[in-house]
């Protein structure tokens, strides 16, 4: 695939870049959601945007559009400085945005949603004719020539996303910015759609391309910035950075450091136990996850590790039975699983703590205590239920043990911080005993402390014989934690490496690779 | 990581508080200027008075608010408890009555009063399963579920009356509405029996957590394994049968089934009473002692204008202006705006 690109010509770069970001800075109260970050983007060129969750891809472009005012640093567009203070004022200045989720109204025409909020009036009546004629105009630019008097609907994703970008771009838009563009676009939808990005950049236009899809980065940008944590990590020509590198970019580890963790790989359980604990076999569903096998054996910790969007949360969903499979089976403790449900997978010894903490963890309004319980209670039943005695015992206990930081067990949990809440969330799975316990980004948006108390922990967890899968966009984390790593890329899972294997430049290598049989 | 708490240092005060002060307020004015608001008189063993009176006439919406307290719990509403209330007085009113012009009088219950309770309240429990079955498992909108039957209940109870409001005459039927125990009013005992028995069930038994999960944060129940839908059912169907069980009360009241007025608006004050007692419509933490204090403090209103002389129209506007002061109180922002203006001025 680069031999595209190696023939092209690289844009020259001309002596003022279109627009230039200079040493930005944004503070949310406690974080630095970016930190002196440059940017530059030239006309004519297709500039990719890279870089992990919370790395400060979106709030660099919410600065760039006015949705988010700066604390420091300078925007320049052709060399003069800009304030935008609004989307309408960003667009104004020829700054165009097509967000994830298409904005758009799907019962309208074509031609109405192109002029949608800015319809031309004359004596206060809509011109329908020149909504037509402009809308079309509009997609005339973009190659694509389709009835718009249809309504948005009877199209495909991708002219509906191509109708998103004929509305963003006004005649006199110079910057482009495409947030996530392809995720819900198939294989020949993001084709029409890369023709399209190339035939704007050929028209002089400076394009900011969001994306997790390594292979579509290779495929269409000249040029790719790197985000880790609200730093910048480097700006780099496309046709000279390999995949690898990149990779090791994002997730801030070098491809030398291969042997990191490996004073701590111990011999695995997985010899002594004869049968696996989760045993997995073409487990798979549409749009999540390709279908895969793994086994989980007891007293042993199993790692995923693949880039943002590789599909390692839903094939744990599908495991845990939050999503319906619709292909594969499952056999637990050898028996084969029926039709999985939450409730089946909790009461065979199931536990998942989930990713996103405040959405499907917490019950933010009940207290420490009451949240702790609530998958004991709820795997007990309302009948059987816990003394009050019996609770505040249960959530003393691991107030202790997680070292959890509170002035009561009856505080709300809301009141707590980041990383007590997740040792709360922790605490009410291993209150149910689980056999398999599922961690799903178990240190995300928690202090060092609590992250070294959460990896001790899975470590003592693994000695006492249960079965973990553990899943981190940090690849040191996963090395030094687990004894197998199961690897994932664009929804597929690619390999799975154990003993000797088992370090960040290998898993980074398996994933950098385009195609592994 | 220090222990200084997030918020002020200061306990926050419970939100059960204000619609207390509301309706101490309340009284304390009728104790002042109401000639003989506040005596009690006993006669024949039975206690009489304004006071006595405000309880029992609040039966109804108490009862009614008890079951709406748990479905705001789990971030629902049930807009339906009217038109179910018109259906179980039209259905035991017209079992023990036995009209000719009533579909009922094809059922002979022998005139037994028990027997028409029991079928009333099965077919209100019934009908707030209905409910439930439309928000857990259809996923229609609790609003929109509840309106179904809240406009088709009421159509349902006049095609069992035939359009005719049904009186009869049975001296069990009539206690329930009439009739005095242990000195205070039926209708007092049953809330009071029913206001245990749901408080036992919801806060000595996992129920009442499960509620406040499921309304809390449902997306977080579901990943703990909770069964949010069997949740929902099961409030919604004591929401019906509690419902059930005020229409019974309100027909022994007149004696007479009256499908077109009867529990008519009553969601409304039951959804009020609700939300005074400090049950946020979003969910969540739910009080059931303090909605009962609401359904008190709005038939203290109600009670109070009406023994002033003051013209019916008023009552409304007057209601409408408590409820937005008790509902302002509770709002924490509005408190410290509130408190704020007040320390500038002094």
């Amino acid at each position: 695939m680069a031999d595209q690109l190696t023939g092209q010509p690289v844009a020259h770069p001309p002596p003022t870049p279109l627009l230039e970001m200079r040493s930005v800075t944004k503070t949310f109260p406690g974080v630095a959601a970016l930190d002196r970050v440059d940017f530059t983007l030239r006309a004519g060129e297709i500039h990719a945007l890279m870089g992990e969750n919370g790395a400060g891809k979106s709030t660099l472009i919410k600065v760039l559009t006015g949705i988010h005012a700066r604390d420091g640093g300078d925007i320049l567009l052709a060399g003069k400085p800009v304030e935008p203070h609004s989307t309408i004022q960003a667009q104004k200045l020829g700054i165009s945005t097509v967000y994830q989720e298409i904005n758009l109204i799907p019962e309208l025409s074509v031609a109405e949603n192109v002029f949608l909020g800015r319809q031309p009036m004359k004596l206060g009546a809509i011109r329908w004719r020149s909504i037509r004629r402009g809308a079309e105009a509009a997609l005339a630019r973009l190659d694509l020539s389709i009835d718009v008097t249809r309504p948005l609907i009877s199209y495909s994703m991708a002219i509906q996303q191509m109708v998103a970008i004929a509305r963003a771009l006004d005649v006199s838009a110079r910057i482009l910015i495409l947030d996530e563009p392809t995720s819900s676009l198939d294989e020949n939808e993001v084709t029409q759609l890369f023709r399209v990005m190339r035939r704007l950049k050929d028209g002089g236009l400076g394009i900011v391309f969001i994306t997790h899809f390594i292979d579509q980065v290779y495929d269409v940008a000249d040029r790719i910035t790197v985000l880790r944590n609200g730093r910048l990590v480097g700006a780099y020509e496309t046709a000279e950075l390999p995949r690898i590198e990149l990779i090791a970019k994002m997730i801030g580890r070098s491809v030398s450091d291969e042997s990191a963790a490996e004073a701590h790989r111990e011999t695995e359980a997985d010899s002594t136990a004869k049968q696996p604990f989760v045993q997995v076999r073409g487990l798979g569903r549409r749009g999540a996850i390709a279908p895969f096998d793994l086994d989980i054996f007891p007293g042993e910790v199993v790692g995923m590790a693949g880039l943002l969007g590789s599909g390692r949360t839903e094939a744990a969903r599908l495991i845990f039975g939050l999503d319906r499979a619709d292909a594969g089976t499952m056999r637990i403790g050898g028996e084969p699983a029926k039709r999985t449900s939450v409730r089946r997978a909790i009461a065979r010894g199931f536990g998942f703590l989930p990713e996103d903490r405040g959405r499907q963890g917490l019950v933010p309004d009940l207290s420490l205590r009451e949240n702790i319980i609530l998958a004991l209670q709820a795997k007990r039943g309302w009948l059987r239920t816990l003394s009050r005695a019996r609770q505040t015992e249960i959530a003393e206990r691991f107030i202790k043990t997680l070292n959890i930081d509170t002035t009561d067990t009856d505080k709300p949990i809301r009141l707590l911080s980041g990383g007590n809440q997740q040792k709360a969330i922790l605490a009410r799975w291993l209150a149910t005993e689980p056999a398999l316990l599922i961690l799903d980004e178990p240190t995300r948006g928690i202090d060092v402390g609590a992250k070294a108390e959460i990896q001790r922990l899975i470590a003592r967890l693994r000695r006492d014989g249960m079965a973990i899968l553990f899943i981190s966009s940090e690849l040191e984390e996963v090395v030094q934690s687990s004894g197998r790593v199961m690897v994932l890329r664009d929804r597929v899972k690619v390999a799975e490496l154990c003993g000797e294997d088992v370090n960040e430049g290998r898993i980074m290598h398996t994933i950098a690779e385009a195609h592994v049989a | 990581m220090s222990k200084t708490p997030v918020t002020s240092s200061r306990a926050p005060v419970p939100r059960i508080v204000w619609p207390i002060i509301a309706l101490a307020l309340v009284l304390g004015f009728n104790l002042l200027f109401t000639h003989g608001f506040c005596q009690i008189e006993v006669r024949d063993g039975r206690l009489y008075g304004s006071l006595i009176d405000i309880i029992d006439r609040a039966g109804p919406v108490m009862l009614v608010s008890i079951g709406m307290t748990l479905v705001i719990a789990t971030a629902g509403i049930d807009l339906s408890v009217g038109a179910v209330m018109a259906i179980a007085g039209a259905v035991a009113a017209g079992l023990v009555a036995q009209p000719d012009y009533s579909v009922l009088s094809n059922f002979d219950v022998g005139g037994s009063f028990v027997i028409a309770a029991v079928a009333a309240l099965l077919i209100s429990a019934i009908a707030g399963a209905g409910n439930g079955t439309l928000v857990a498992i259809c996923g229609v909108q609790p609003i929109v579920a509840t309106l179904i039957l809240m406009v088709a209940g009421r159509g349902v109870a006049q095609l069992l009356t035939s359009g005719q409001i049904i009186t009869f005459e049975n001296e069990s039927f009539a206690y329930l509405g009439n009739g005095f125990l242990l000195a205070l009013p039926v209708t007092v005992s049953i809330v009071l029996v029913v206001f245990i028995i749901v408080s036992l069930l919801t806060r000595k038994t996992a129920l009442g957590l499960f509620v406040e999960a499921v309304g809390g944060n449902p997306v977080a129940s579901r990943h703990a394994g909770l069964r949010s839908g069997a949740v929902k059912i099961a409030v919604y169907t004591v929401c019906g049968l509690l419902a059930g069980l005020a229409g019974l009360i309100a027909a022994a009241d007149i004696k007479a089934a009256d499908a077109n007025n009867a529990g008519l608006y009553i969601e409304l004050d039951a959804i009020l009473a609700v939300v005074i007692g400090g049950t946020a419509l979003t969910g969540g933490r739910f009080s059931l002692a303090g909605s009962i204090i609401g359904a008190l403090l709005i038939q203290a209103l109600t009670t109070t204008i009406l023994s002033r002389g003051v013209p019916v129209e008023y009552t409304l506007v007057v209601k409408g202006a408590v409820v937005i002061a008790v509902c302002l109180l509770q709002a924490e922002r509005f408190r410290s705006m509130f408190l704020h203006v007040v320390r500038r001025r002094t």
